[in-house]
C-alpha cells in the first residue's frame, strides 16, 4: 500500500505551484475582466512542457504518467481556473483523439506543436441540442470521391477560437447502420472553406479560457482526416470523455484547494468583535469541512487516474470521482465567499473569481446528473444511458 | 568557442520556512526537507544555462554540504540543464565560515579546467556576498563580482556590475570567477524532462580528502571568524506626517517609500 505519488511528480508539483504563483496569479484577475484568452501565459505554459506532458517523447513529450497532468491541472486550478481548463482541454480533447486514434501522419502533423503549447486542438462534440446525449448528434459528414462534406453546427467548443487554435475534431454522422446513427471523427483544419469560428460566448465563470460555437457549411476536407476508423466515433468519444472526467475533478480540486487556502489567509487576518474571525467555531467548521471533503476528493481523483494508468477499469471510480470533487468545489466556493463576507462578493479576493468559475465544473464533462446516472448504471440498475 | 563552467550553488532554507540557530555553536539549523537552492543560485545556473546555450560546452554543478545540498539545491539545477554535479560533503567542514567554504571550494574547483566560475552574489541565508570574492582570491583568478549581465567573447568575460545609480562595464581575461545579482535574469522553471532526467546525470562525491583540504582551515575551529552570539532585529514602528501645504504631498511620499526601498 502506498498513498505517495512518484517523487517526480511532487517535484513537479511545487514547480507548477511556483509557475501558478509568479506568473498566473498577478494577471488572473486582468485576464477574467476582460474575458480575455491569456496567450502570453499559454505560451509559457507550452515552454514549461505543460501541454506535452503525458504526450510520447516521439512527438515532443514527456511521457509522463495521467497523474502528473492531474497534479498539474489541480495547480494551475489553485489559482485560476481559465487557464486549468485550456490545459486540460488542450491536452484531452485537442492532443487525446489524435494520440489514440489518429494515423501516423496525423500525430506527426499535429502532436508535436501541441505538444510544445505552440498549437490548441479542440474536441467538437458537444451541439445545441445535445451534450451528453450522443444520439441527438445531427452535424453530418457525407462522402463525395476523395472528400467528406460536413454540415452542421456545434457548441460549448473550448479552445477553438485562440489565436493558437488550428484544428478541430469534429464528430459528424457518416452514416446509419443497424444500431442507428454511424458516427466518425474528422479532423478540420483552421481556415477550411466552410469551417467558421462563431463569437465567444459570454459565460458566468471561466471567462479567460475560449469557449465557441462552430458552423460547418459544405465544408470539404480529404478522407484521409478521418480520425480512427469510420463508425468508431461512438466508442472513441466515450474514451475521451472518461479521461476527461478525471482532469475536471482535478482541477475541481485545485479550485476547492483554492477557496480553502484563501479562506485561511483571510480568517487568520480578518478580525471582527476584538478577535480574528478564524478563532470562531462557526467559521472554524466550515473551514474544517472544506478541509475533509477537499481531502477526500483529492484522494479518489487520483485513485480514479491511478486505476486509469494500471489499465484497470476506472468508469464508475471516474465518474464518483468527478461527481464529488465538483460538487465539494461548488460548496468550498460557496463557503469561501461566505467566510470573505461581503470581500467575497466583489472582485477584490479570488474567491469571487473562484465561486463563478466553479459552477460549471457540476456541469461540463457529464452534469451531475449524468454522473449520477453513470453510477447507478454501474450498480446494475436499469438506466437510460446508452453505452456506458 | 565552447565553455566550461562550473557554477557554485548552496542550499538554504526555504525562504518562507522559519529559521532557527542552534544555540550550542551558532550554526543555522537545517531541516533537510524545507532546504531549496539558494535563489540567487537559481539566478547564476541561468546565466550558466545561456551562456551554455550560446556558447555550447557544459555546466558543472559545485555545491558544498551535507545530503540536502545534492537533493534540493544541486539537483534543481540539474533539473534546470545543468549536466553534473561534483558533491562535496564532509563533517569536517561544519560550521565554516564564508572564506573557509571559498578555500573549500577552491579545493573542488582546481580540479576541474573551468572557463568561467559562476556564483549567485549572496545567499538568502548568511548574505555575506564574501564567497566569490574569496573564491576568485584563493584561485588567483580575475573576479567581476555583482553582475547583472554576462557576457563571453573570445577569451574574454565582460560584465555590467551593478552600481548604486546605474552600472560600470569591467572586462577581464578567463578563467574568471563572476558574481551574478539577483534579478540579472528570470530563472527557468525545471520541465518534468528535466526533473526526471536530473536523477540520471552523474554526481561526483568528494570528501575533504579527497580534494586534499586541510581540515585546520575549515569547520568551526578552522574558521577565521567566529559567530559569539545573535540577537533578533527588534521591529520598529515610525509614524511620518505628511504635511500638503505646497501641494506636493504625493511626490514627498513617493520620495520617501522610494527612500525607504519600499518602491
Amino acid at each position: 500500500m502506498d498513498f505517495d505519488l512518484p517523487p517526480e511528480t511532487e517535484e513537479f508539483r511545487r514547480v507548477v505551484r511556483s509557475f501558478a504563483e509568479e506568473v498566473v496569479r498577478p494577471v488572473a484577475e486582468h485576464y477574467d475582466a476582460r474575458s480575455e484568452f491569456p496567450l502570453e501565459v499559454v505560451r509559457q505554459m507550452g515552454e514549461l512542457g505543460l501541454f506535452g506532458l503525458v504526450l510520447p517523447e516521439r512527438y515532443g513529450g514527456a511521457d509522463a504518467e495521467f497523474i502528473t497532468l492531474c497534479v498539474a491541472i489541480e495547480e494551475l486550478a489553485r489559482v485560476d481556473s481559465s487557464v486549468a481548463i485550456t490545459l486540460s482541454a488542450g491536452v484531452g480533447l485537442g492532443a487525446m483523439p489524435f494520440l489514440l486514434f489518429g494515423s501516423e501522419d496525423q500525430k506527426e502533423t499535429w502532436l508535436p506543436p501541441m505538444a510544445a503549447g505552440e498549437v490548441l486542438g479542440a474536441f467538437g462534440l458537444t451541439e445545441a441540442s445535445g451534450g451528453s446525449d450522443l444520439s441527438a448528434l445531427r452535424t453530418v459528414a457525407t462522402r463525395d470521391g476523395e472528400e467528406w462534406v460536413i454540415d452542421g453546427s456545434k457548441a460549448f467548443i473550448t479552445n477553438a477560437g485562440t489565436p493558437l487554435s488550428k484544428v478541430v475534431t469534429v464528430a459528424a454522422i457518416t452514416g446509419r447502420s443497424e444500431g442507428g446513427k454511424e458516427m466518425s471523427s474528422i479532423a478540420v483544419a483552421h481556415g477550411t472553406p466552410g469551417f467558421c469560428v462563431g463569437r465567444e460566448y459570454r459565460k458566468l465563470g471561466w471567462r479567460a479560457s475560449d469557449t465557441r460555437e462552430l458552423v460547418f457549411e459544405g465544408c470539404r476536407v480529404p478522407v484521409t482526416n478521418l480520425v480512427g476508423e469510420q463508425g468508431s466515433g461512438y466508442r472513441n468519444f466515450l474514451t475521451i470523455l472518461d479521461g476527461g472526467r478525471i482532469a475536471i475533478g482535478a482541477l475541481a480540486v485545485g479550485l476547492a484547494q483554492g477557496c480553502l487556502d484563501e479562506s485561511l489567509r483571510y480568517a487568520r487576518q480578518r478580525m471582527a468583535f476584538g478577535r480574528e474571525i478564524g478563532a470562531y467555531q462557526a467559521v472554524q467548521f466550515k473551514l474544517a469541512d472544506m478541509a475533509t471533503k477537499i481531502a477526500a476528493a483529492r484522494d479518489q481523483i487520483y485513485k480514479a487516474a491511478w486505476l486509469r494508468q494500471q489499465g484497470r477499469r476506472y468508469k464508475a471510480v471516474a465518474s464518483m470521482a468527478k461527481l464529488f470533487a465538483s460538487e465539494v468545489a461548488m460548496e468550498c466556493a460557496r463557503e469561501a465567499v461566505q467566510i470573505h463576507g461581503g470581500y467575497g462578493y466583489i472582485e477584490e479576493f479570488p474567491v469571487a473569481r473562484h465561486f463563478r468559475d466553479a459552477k460549471i465544473l457540476e456541469i461540463g464533462e457529464g452534469t451531475s446528473e449524468v454522473q449520477r446516472m453513470l453510477i447507478a448504471r454501474e450498480l446494475g440498475l436499469p438506466g437510460a444511458v446508452p453505452g456506458s | 568557442m565552447p565553455l566550461n563552467i562550473a557554477v557554485c550553488v548552496k542550499r538554504v532554507p526555504d525562504t518562507a520556512a522559519d529559521k532557527n540557530l542552534d544555540p550550542t555553536d551558532f550554526t543555522l539549523r537545517r531541516e533537510p526537507d524545507e532546504s531549496i537552492l539558494n535563489p540567487v543560485d537559481e539566478v547564476a545556473v541561468e546565466e550558466a544555462l545561456r551562456l551554455k546555450e550560446a556558447h555550447g560546452g557544459e555546466v558543472t554543478v559545485v555545491t558544498v554540504g551535507p545530503e540536502a545540498a545534492l537533493t534540493k539545491a544541486a539537483r534543481r539545477a540539474l533539473s534546470m540543464g545543468c549536466d553534473k554535479v561534483v558533491h562535496l560533503s564532509d563533517p569536517v567542514l561544519h560550521g565554516s565560515d564564508a572564506q573557509a567554504i571559498a578555500y573549500a571550494l577552491a579545493c573542488v574547483l582546481r580540479r576541474g579546467s573551468y572557463d568561467l566560475i559562476v556564483c549567485g552574489s549572496e545567499s538568502t541565508d548568511a548574505r555575506t556576498s564574501l564567497v566569490p570574492p574569496a573564491l576568485a582570491e584563493y584561485l588567483n583568478l580575475p573576479g567581476l563580482f555583482h553582475a547583472r549581465t554576462v557576457e563571453v567573447e573570445g577569451d574574454r568575460v565582460r560584465v555590467q556590475r551593478e552600481a548604486d545609480q546605474g552600472y560600470d562595464v569591467i572586462e577581464g581575461p578567463l578563467p574568471a570567477v563572476v558574481g551574478i545579482n539577483w534579478g540579472a535574469n528570470e530563472p527557468r522553471y525545471p520541465s518534468f524532462k528535466g526533473i526526471q532526467g536530473a536523477k540520471n546525470k552523474p554526481v561526483e562525491s568528494l570528501t575533504a580528502a579527497d580534494v586534499g583540504i586541510e581540515s585546520t582551515r575549515v569547520g568551526l575551529a578552522g574558521s577565521q571568524s567566529q559567530v559569539l552570539g545573535f540577537a533578533a532585529r527588534s521591529a520598529e514602528r515610525r509614524r511620518i506626517l505628511v504635511d500638503n501645504k505646497d501641494g506636493n504631498a504625493h511626490v514627498k511620499l513617493a520620495d520617501f517609500l522610494q527612500e525607504a526601498k519600499l518602491i
